[in-house]
């Protein structure tokens, strides 16, 4: 007796859409007893959780402060892995777009802003795209594995960042303010290279959220609508098709690396641009938001404009999870309650594809395959 | 049709040996078996015969364990029996020569026939008993196999023997032959078919799957005829024609041409082995001597996968409004030859040229570009994506076209007119443009890939197995729209492994062996034997003069 999960072919669209709703509910019981048994009030606890993210003062604002790093690597990773090109390089692609967008920022700070950002945002998609063709190029010409390559160059990317502000006299470091002599710390940038946010009462949507918003529809369409999406998503889904139909594979591959290491680095200048203005190597590095932009891509199924709706989703869970905190609720709760939520999520969606069965047979869903069951024998 | 339904056993000695009642096996909506009746009685080959797809294998594969029946009965000699898994069929002593032999390659054929079963040493093996066991039954049965050659040095008719082997020295009393013929050349399956009338005769069941009618007729005790899972009607091979298992296979009469070509007959049907056809019925040749080629390959050689060379020195040459044929048992440089034509792979040497056009070395999209269409051996998995829609595929290799593409955008609406216009004038049965290609029918992906290669108006055609494992409506079409191309002038190249398809579809056959060009032969002048003995490697010489002789006459 063997458990054996098969795919589902006959699952009904509406399924497919409450799905994720489903997955939430369940997710909240599942947190509502961690949280009882751990001696805490659970709709309290939630009803703490709504407040923080949405309603208070500045709780709005404060999730879109975490939601926009999750949008652009979220959208890096989308891309990337809709072409199974696995780069999970987006946290170091961000950090190079930061190292960009700030050296950019603080060269050109004179200017008027409206030039300031635009080169700001340039420069941390060059660097961010130019990081990314490491790996691409490896992987296209040389086939080595885009995984560790990518995953490798994260932590070369880390180091870069801290040999510019602890351990160099470089261009980035403030070697003037009295603050920076206690303790080392970048150059910060001119007003002229802060990017003003939207905004709607007390509510700031910051500038960048609004940019990868824009760049999040353009990516469904570059899937969708044009030809190199076409080719694309034939490569991903059969490469053998690919080759018989004559595409570029190796230069798709590397398109599709410069654009993700692109929208990376453009996450990492928004950071310089939109909220930190210096370039910070330690408040990235803990951020870890390349890495949380796989589960933000995951979550949304690849699909771009999915991936909008997730980033500001776990962006409020992240918000939240950072007002709960405190001496009686533990940060490990939070990420136990993070981490029964993606567990719900994603199990959910595989449910929703699939279908467990008991037994020992083999099983053919699809007529194909019935098909091929009889010309196999 | 009369379905002859033996009588219920009452006796337990005159049970049949194996009895099969209401079989029904359902796969996902898809109805494979649906109450199935059959049986086997000792010392009869009961050939089970059908279209691709008609549930002959699933049948037999619930026989075996693969599959558990939604329903029905399974009674080995009149008692009932449970079959869960392979296991369970080879303890009642059934045995399966399955499509893909089942041989650790590295190993003797001796190792392979006692692999799995206890020894007489205990934990040693006992190789010398098991060589002298294997020499005895390959007396007996006259199948010729050396005990201590390694598996991966014998050919494929050897490797089948090694198979047979395996269930004899198991001692089987019903052996399923699954589609045995296929990959064998026309000698040895004139040998395999001597053997298993032995094994008849020395009193064990036989169940002979194949939907070559030839075979069918020239083996079997009785015949049972499948149809979309169900059972049409079992008849005693001494009351069977050609003609009555076809309009039983298909459902319907057709007229005696259509029958050769939907049973993958060339007009030779009379004859089991080597009868030359009647004059006259071979498709009437195009006078294209005059017209200089479209395709020319000259000194051709291929990588193949293992490294070695699949192509070697190979040269050929396809004028306008000609077809001709590429034959040979598989593995014998085929595939590799279409696929460096297309592009698809590299030549090492040698040169391939379209209409004056060198093409060497070219990716399949410029190869397409200068006018080459091609329909892959293997399409599920090159000729389209089993997961895009079907307008998606029907554009696979047009995305780079004007009228689809503009400024890097797909025009949809254009897409759609130009599928829209594909799908009904391919007859491409999809309930609409947006159903998953994976499914499709075999016959209909077919249909879908033919129309967008022709739908280009290709200069050169290249058809890789043209109608391997599709149903016989699909197959029928295919061949006629290949003739419609060579009415228009195409130079057609196909590419197949079914001998009866080539003999009837072809002006010209080259037979294939080892990597190059064995021989040429004409369908109208040469017999099935003569092209036979080229497939197995034997030079042309002698049958050549003969069919020159007979040329001439």
């Amino acid at each position: 007796m063997t458990l054996r999960i098969e795919r589902s072919l006959d699952a009904p669209r509406w399924l497919r859409v409450a799905l994720p709703f489903l997955s939430l509910i369940l997710a909240a019981i599942l947190s509502g007893i961690v949280l009882e048994l751990s001696g805490h009030d659970a709709l309290g606890t939630y009803r703490q959780i709504y407040s923080a993210s949405l309603t208070s003062t500045g709780g709005l604002t404060a999730t879109f402060v975490y939601a926009t790093p999750l949008l652009f690597t979220g959208l890096a990773v989308a891309i990337a892995f809709r072409m199974r090109v696995w780069n999970i390089g987006g946290e170091g692609q961000l950090y190079m777009g930061a190292i960009g967008a700030s050296g950019v920022g603080l060269l050109l700070g004179g200017w008027s802003q409206p030039l300031v950002i635009v080169a700001m945002m340039a420069g941390g998609i060059v660097a961010g795209a130019l990081w990314a063709m490491i790996p691409g190029v490896l992987r296209a010409y040389l086939q080595t594995n885009e995984i560790l390559v990518s995953l490798m160059l994260n932590y070369v990317a880390g180091l870069a960042m801290y040999l510019l502000i602890y351990d160099s006299q470089s261009f980035w470091r403030d070697l003037t303010s009295p603050t920076a002599l206690v303790f080392p710390q970048g150059k910060n940038l001119l007003p002229a290279a802060t990017w003003p946010g939207i905004q709607l009462g007390s509510f700031t949507l910051p500038l960048g959220f609004v940019v990868a918003t824009v760049l999040a529809v353009l990516l469904f369409m570059l899937v969708r609508a044009t030809r190199f999406g076409f080719e694309m998503r034939v490569m991903a889904d059969s490469p053998n098709a690919a080759r018989y139909a004559g595409m570029r594979t190796k230069r798709t591959i590397l398109a599709v690396m410069a654009i993700s290491g692109a929208l990376a680095g453009l996450g990492g200048a928004s950071q310089i641009g939109d909220f930190g203005h210096v370039l910070d190597p330690r408040g990235l590095e803990q951020a870890q938001y390349g890495y949380t932009g796989i589960v933000v891509a995951a979550l949304a199924l690849y699909n771009p404009l999915a991936v909008v709706i997730v980033s500001i989703f776990i962006g409020a869970l992240t918000n939240a999870g950072f007002a709960l905190q405190g001496p009686s609720f533990p940060s490990g709760l939070v990420g136990t309650m993070e981490g029964i939520i993606l567990f719900s999520v994603l199990g959910g969606e595989i449910l929703g594809r699939y279908r467990l069965r008991f037994g020992r047979e083999p099983r053919h869903v699809t007529p194909l395959d019935a098909a091929g069951a009889e010309a196999d024998a | 049709m009369n379905a002859t339904i033996p009588a219920e056993p009452t006796d337990r000695t005159d049970a049949p040996l194996l009895e099969m009642r209401g079989i029904t096996k359902r796969f996902a909506g898809v109805v494979a078996n649906d109450g199935v009746d059959f049986d086997v009685q000792a010392g009869e080959v009961h050939s089970l015969f059908g279209e691709n797809g008609a549930g002959k294998s699933t049948l037999m594969r619930v026989l075996y364990g693969f599959h558990r029946p939604d329903a029905g009965e399974i009674r080995m000699h009149g008692s009932p029996v449970t079959i869960g898994s392979p296991a369970d069929a080879i303890r009642h002593g059934i045995g399966m020569i399955h499509q893909h032999f089942m041989l650790v390659n590295t190993l003797s054929v001796a190792d392979n026939v006692a692999l799995g079963l206890p020894s007489s040493r205990g934990p040693l093996t006992d190789p010398g008993r098991v060589s002298e066991r294997i020499r005895e039954l390959s007396e007996t049965y006259h199948l010729r196999v050396d005990p201590n050659a390694v598996v991966w040095q014998l050919s494929v008719g050897e490797r089948q023997r090694v198979e047979i082997l395996k269930a004899l020295y198991r001692n089987v009393a019903l052996l399923i032959l699954d589609e045995p013929t296929a990959v064998l050349t026309p000698q040895e399956v004139d040998d395999l078919i001597a053997v298993l009338r032995q094994m008849a005769q020395d009193g064990k069941g036989l169940v002979f799957i194949s939907h070559k009618v030839r075979e069918v007729l020239g083996l079997s005790t009785r015949i049972t005829v499948l149809r979309h899972g169900h059972r049409v009607g079992t008849l005693p091979a001494s009351a069977a024609t050609r003609d009555i298992l076809v309009e039983m296979m298909v459902g319907h009469a057709l007229a005696p041409e259509r029958a050769a070509v939907a049973t993958g007959e060339a007009l030779s049907d009379a004859a089991i082995v080597g009868l030359t056809p009647a004059a006259g019925q071979a498709p009437p040749a195009p006078a294209v001597a005059t017209t200089p080629p479209r395709l020319v390959v000259r000194d051709l050689t291929v990588p193949g996968d293992r490294g070695t060379d699949a192509v070697r020195g190979l040269g050929l040459e396809v004028r306008g409004g000609e077809i001709v044929g590429i034959a040979g048992v598989s593995g014998n440089g085929q595939r590799e030859l279409a696929e460096a034509i297309s592009g698809v792979r590299r030549s090492t040497s040698g040169s391939i040229v379209l209409d004056g056009t060198e093409l060497t070395g070219a990716n399949p999209a410029r190869a397409r570009a200068v006018g080459l269409g091609y329909v892959p051996e293997e399409r599920t998995r090159d000729g389209v994506v089993a997961d895009f829609s079907v307008a998606e595929n029907l554009l696979l290799v047009d995305s780079t076209a004007p009228a689809f593409s503009r400024l890097g955008f797909l025009r949809g609406r254009e897409i759609r007119r130009h599928c829209q216009s594909l799908v009904e004038a391919f007859d491409i049965r999809t309930p609409s443009l947006d159903t998953p290609t994976r499914t499709l029918s075999g016959g209909n992906i077919q249909k879908l890939i033919m129309a967008r290669e022709l739908s280009r108006e290709p200069r050169v055609l290249l058809v890789a197995q043209p109608t391997r494992g599709i149903d016989v409506a699909a197959a029928r079409y295919i061949h006629e729209r290949l003739r419609e191309q060579r009415a228009r002038g195409t130079a057609v190249l196909i590419v197949s492994e079914d001998l009866d398809e080539v003999m009837s579809l072809a002006d010209r056959i080259l037979v294939m062996y080892e990597g190059s060009v064995i021989g040429e032969a004409r369908p109208d002048a040469s017999t099935r034997a003569e092209i036979g003995l080229m497939m197995a490697g034997i030079r042309p010489d002698a049958a050549n003069a003969a069919a020159a002789a007979r040329a001439t006459t």
